[in-house]
């Protein structure tokens, strides 16, 4: 019942969302700063993390190739289609979920807990509007960080195969042009757009509707990361079984 | 001036608010006093809006709030400043930009108009000099001197402060009460205090609703809050050693 009652909150707090828009000037400054605190602070783990993923993921599969009549360009076709399908749009959504999500949930819920959301419902101001509403639009840029994943990714798997001696150069690159499908691109595409908008709402509704003091800001901070992975990873499974099964 | 009528309020089955009668007049500190749980926060909720009362009205000079218009309780809201009780400062602006948020968000002026009426406001309350510091490097007294700025900057026709000087020392929570009733004379407003501070009360209780388990107990001023026989009250206010002392030395004739 609980279930069932936060997901209509859920709904209803979309609904307030996209109600009665905040001053458009305000609105500018608060999308940019929203940019820079979701999407660019975010760049540098994304990069850091893609580039040793992409990297693991070809030492592993050079590894384990070792029959002779296997081409080892296979190396760099599984780098790929692992960076591309998964590991960039599900994997760092995940952790985004860690960083982005946390950060949303303890801000909106310190917020809550200290009147600041109060003051702006007294200013007359929608606040789930002027909350809310700059976070989802600067997490339209999200694709272009899992963009810099997928790249970095690639990188990494052939900066490890390469220099590690598993495979030479150019049966990496043919591996890596080896039966590509573009609609895979657009697949991953979708799920993140789909993602960015669940990392933008799922932690901000808990940060908006927590109730209590510090101690239940971290509390919810931890919900927020349990829900918005589950949510991730459903959707994930939805996505891949109506586009690709 | 505000006037309550009649005013209900229940959460799920417990009746909070049973039925408040008072007129909050303009140009006055109208003080709502009484002990934890008897009704002065939720009785604030209702008149800003927070909350919607069962049964009752509230009137903002004359016109009833559920008889307004989405935009006309806009328009009211543009009229309304507030001082929370922690201040409710956002963390992520400069004292200067909290003070210049109504500006920003209700008026069309040029940020240069903005700044000269922010320095303008920051002066009245004595924080000059302190427009780029972080709500976190001031005081918890500058924090609520901010707030009352950030209230008064948009020239509101009303003022809510609930406990405007909760947890400040005796000297700094003085300086805030008077404050709040100069700015009240100085801009004609009407302005609504919640406290448990009998020092307030003895300072700038111009009017006086006393609230006990959601009735209103008791109504007056300062003055006549000493001269009362009702128990419920002076079970309240004698609960206070400095009125107790008061008290002790009217009784003696001084």
């Amino acid at each position: 019942m609980n279930y069932l009652h936060a997901i209509g909150e859920y709904f209803l707090m979309l609904k307030g969302v996209f109600g009665r828009m905040t001053k458009r000037s305000v609105l500018k400054d608060l999308i940019f700063k929203e940019i820079d605190d979701l999407i660019l602070s975010s760049i540098g783990i994304v990069a850091f993390l893609s580039f040793f993923i992409g990297a693991v993921v070809a030492i592993q599969t050079a590894l384990n190739l070792t029959n002779p009549l296997i081409p080892k360009s296979l190396v760099a076709y599984a780098a790929r289609q692992s960076v591309i399908l998964e590991f960039a749009p599900t994997f760092i959504s995940i952790i985004m979920a860690g960083k982005v999500g946390s950060y949303i949930t303890s801000s909106i819920g310190s917020m809550n807990v200290t009147e600041q959301i109060d003051a702006l419902e007294v200013m007359g101001i929608n606040s789930l509007n002027y909350l809310i509403f700059p976070k989802i639009i600067a997490m339209l840029a999200y694709p272009f960080v899992i963009a810099i994943s997928m790249f970095l990714g690639i990188v990494g798997a052939y900066t490890a195969a390469v220099m590690g001696g598993f495979v030479g150069p150019e049966p990496f690159i043919e591996g890596l042009q080896d039966e590509f499908i573009p609609f895979h691109l657009v697949y991953a595409f979708i799920k993140t757009f789909l993602f960015a908008f669940i990392l933008a709402t799922i932690p901000a509704y808990h940060g908006y509707y927590m109730k209590g003091g510090a101690l239940e800001v971290g509390e919810a901070s931890t919900t927020s990361f349990v829900w918005t992975s589950v949510v991730i990873i459903i959707t994930n499974y939805a996505v891949t079984q109506l586009l690709l099964s | 001036m505000i006037e309550v009528k009649g005013l209900h309020k229940k959460f799920d089955d417990e009746e909070v608010l049973k039925g408040i009668d008072f007129v909050f007049d303009r140009g006055k500190t109208n003080l709502i006093i009484g002990q934890s749980g008897s009704g002065k926060s939720v009785l604030m909720k209702c008149m800003l809006g927070l909350f919607m009362p069962e049964k009752g009205s509230i009137e903002y000079d004359g016109k009833s709030y559920h008889e307004f218009t989405e935009d006309e309780k806009k328009d009211l809201s543009k009229q309304i400043g507030m001082v929370f009780q922690g201040g409710a400062l956002f963390d992520s602006m400069t004292v200067e930009e909290n003070v210049m948020f109504p500006l920003r968000m209700f008026t069309r002026q040029k940020r240069k108009e903005m700044k000269s009426r922010v320095d303008e406001v920051l002066e009245r309350v004595n924080l000059t000099g302190t427009a780029n510091k972080m709500p976190s490097e001031i005081s918890g007294g500058m924090q609520k001197r901010v707030s009352i700025a950030r209230a008064i900057v948009n020239r509101p026709k009303y003022l809510f402060c609930d406990e405007p000087n909760s947890g400040l020392d005796p000297k700094t929570a003085t300086v805030i009460d008077n404050l709040v009733q100069e700015l009240t004379h100085e801009y004609d407003i009407t302005t609504v205090i919640i406290t448990h501070d009998m020092n307030s009360v003895l300072e700038i209780g111009e009017k006086i609703a006393f609230l006990k388990d959601g009735v209103l107990a008791w109504k007056g001023d300062k003055s006549q809050i000493f001269k009362t026989e009702d128990e419920t009250v002076t079970d309240f206010v004698y609960s206070s050693d400095l009125f107790k002392k008061v008290r002790k030395a009217q009784l003696e004739g001084y």
